[in-house]
């Protein structure tokens, strides 16, 4: 799985968590409750999909690395190892 | 002290969703009861039940897509019923950017609020050490709750939203809060009613308690039997119904449509003494719960000139009769009208006040009264009554309507409903 792949299927999966009305304005940078407009209490929901999705663990200090999304791309490429 | 009234009626019964079907249904007498295979396949003594027929497309046109993944079945049926009834009242469409609506409160009780949740979710991953798996919507579902947080937040109200629970009394009992939140100002409108999951894990433990039907397994339509001498149990049951209670003034000022008037109710125990208990009501609790309703009411009995008694298809029907005539004054012979939904519905439980209560203003506004099914083998102890029951939908201007509900913990609600006079 290469990173564009992950970055895909990342944005694909917080998709539906998503409450802004243009979805375009997704980019790396975006954050996912000040931005994009996430409700914070399905947060967590997004973690355990992309354990899910991604067939890896996070851990509760690991969560912080999901606030940016392209923080969050990065960090399940370098649990899955793949190159950034 | 304000007058009440129902400006909006919304419903979600195992005969039909929405209150114009429900009409229909209740007029045709219509039966909302069927098999269901899942009850014989794990074991129960009952293999039949009431249970709304909600499809995808009808929830879809309700909810968010992330709003229907995080709902559970009562949670589901309130907003329904609720976002119904707020429609039928004629109030502005509400949406997430809407205001707080300040003056509008919801009382909307359940007896097992989220247990489908916890049966199906809660407890298998939590034995499972999986705790951390159940994810954001499992508090939100599981807790009591439930129903009347999701209707609070979906139309942003701003008064007291709240659940109560009080067994199968529940549904009178949210009206009668409702009426005093009302009558003492303290809210202009109150969303009440409640709502039921259709859930097993409810069902078993009714099952083991022999409190549901077992003999008409084949035959669904005929097992819920109120008043019947071959009544053997009740059949279980799901829904929702939900009433906007509003103050007289604040319907006339906005020149709402009147269902009706809610005179009044009362709610009390029979402190589980005197031939009560957890599961049978005292029969003085009953009787002074009906006189009490009657006294802050200002109606006198001989008013009364119709009854939606509890009335559920147990034993417990003969009982209920002598202590409706008892607290009347009347004879079997002179009692007012009387059937039993529950004999189309099925028994929703902590639903069934709710669902009932929308039926009795739905007759009063349309000036007939519903079948009672199933009772053609009267029951013997009560005969004189039979004439007072209708077999077939008939056509009664209803002035007066008294509405009874009885639940487990000996805890009894009426209500009495007056058809709207200026």
């Amino acid at each position: 799985m290469s990173r564009d792949e992950v970055r895909k299927a990342y944005l694909e999966l917080i998709r539906s968590y998503i409450r802004v009305e243009d979805p375009s304005i997704i980019n790396e940078s975006s954050l996912l409750v000040n931005d994009l407009k996430v409700n914070s209490t399905r947060f967590v929901d997004i973690i355990l999909e992309t354990e899910d999705r991604f067939s890896i663990s996070i851990d509760d200090k690991e969560m912080e690395r999901f606030d940016r999304v392209g923080d969050a791309i990065d960090f399940i490429c370098e649990k899955k190892k793949l190159a950034a | 002290m304000n007058r009440v009234v129902v400006t909006g009626m919304g419903i979600v019964a195992p005969n039909a969703v929405g209150v114009e079907a429900y009409r229909r249904a209740l007029c045709e007498g219509k039966s909302g009861i069927s098999y269901t295979s899942q009850m014989k396949e794990l074991g129960f003594g009952c293999h039949v039940a009431g249970v709304p027929d909600i499809s995808k497309q009808t929830a879809n046109g309700y909810f968010s897509p992330e709003l229907l993944k995080n709902s559970n079945a009562s949670m589901k049926y309130a907003v329904i019923a609720s976002v119904d009834c707020w429609k039928d009242s004629g109030l502005p469409s509400r949406h997430p950017d809407s205001g707080v609506d300040w003056r509008t409160a919801a009382i909307i009780g359940t007896s097992l609020g989220g247990i489908d949740t916890i049966g199906e979710s809660v407890v298998p991953e939590t034995n499972a050490g999986r705790a951390r798996r159940l994810g954001s919507s499992a508090a939100e579902k599981a807790m009591s709750s439930c129903a009347s947080a999701c209707v609070g937040g979906l139309l942003g109200l701003g008064g007291q939203v709240t659940t109560n629970s009080s067994a199968c009394s529940t549904g009178t009992e949210a009206i009668v809060g409702g009426f005093w939140m009302i009558r003492e100002g303290r809210s202009d409108r109150v969303l009440a009613g409640s709502a039921e999951a259709p859930s097993v894990y409810t069902w078993a433990f009714l099952d083991s308690l022999r409190v549901m039907t077992r003999s008409s397994n084949e035959q669904p339509q005929a097992a819920s039997r109120p008043l019947s001498a071959s009544a053997g149990g009740f059949v279980p049951a799901g829904g929702a119904g939900i009433l906007m209670l509003e103050s007289l003034t604040s319907a006339k000022e906005r020149g709402a449509k009147i269902y009706g008037e809610v005179l009044g109710g009362h709610s009390n125990c029979g402190g589980q003494r005197n031939g009560g208990s957890i599961t049978a009501s005292n029969p003085e609790g009953i009787q002074r719960c009906v006189q009490e309703t009657l006294e802050v009411t200002k109606t006198k009995p001989s008013e009364i000139d119709y009854v939606n008694g509890h009335l559920t298809g147990t034993g417990g029907d003969a009982k209920e009769i002598r202590c409706l005539t008892a607290a009347l004054g009347r004879r079997l012979s002179d009692m007012p009208w009387v059937n039993a939904t529950k004999s189309l519905i099925g028994h929703g439980l902590g639903a069934s006040g709710s669902m009932e209560s929308v039926a009795v203003l739905l007759q009063m506004a349309h000036g007939f009264l519903h079948p009672s099914l199933n009772c053609e083998d009267f029951h013997p102890e009560i005969e004189e009554l039979r004439p007072r029951v209708p077999e077939k939908s008939i056509p009664w201007n209803s002035r007066f309507a008294l509405k009874t509900s009885f639940g487990f913990g000996d805890v009894n609600s009426c209500v009495i409903f007056k058809r709207w006079e200026e």
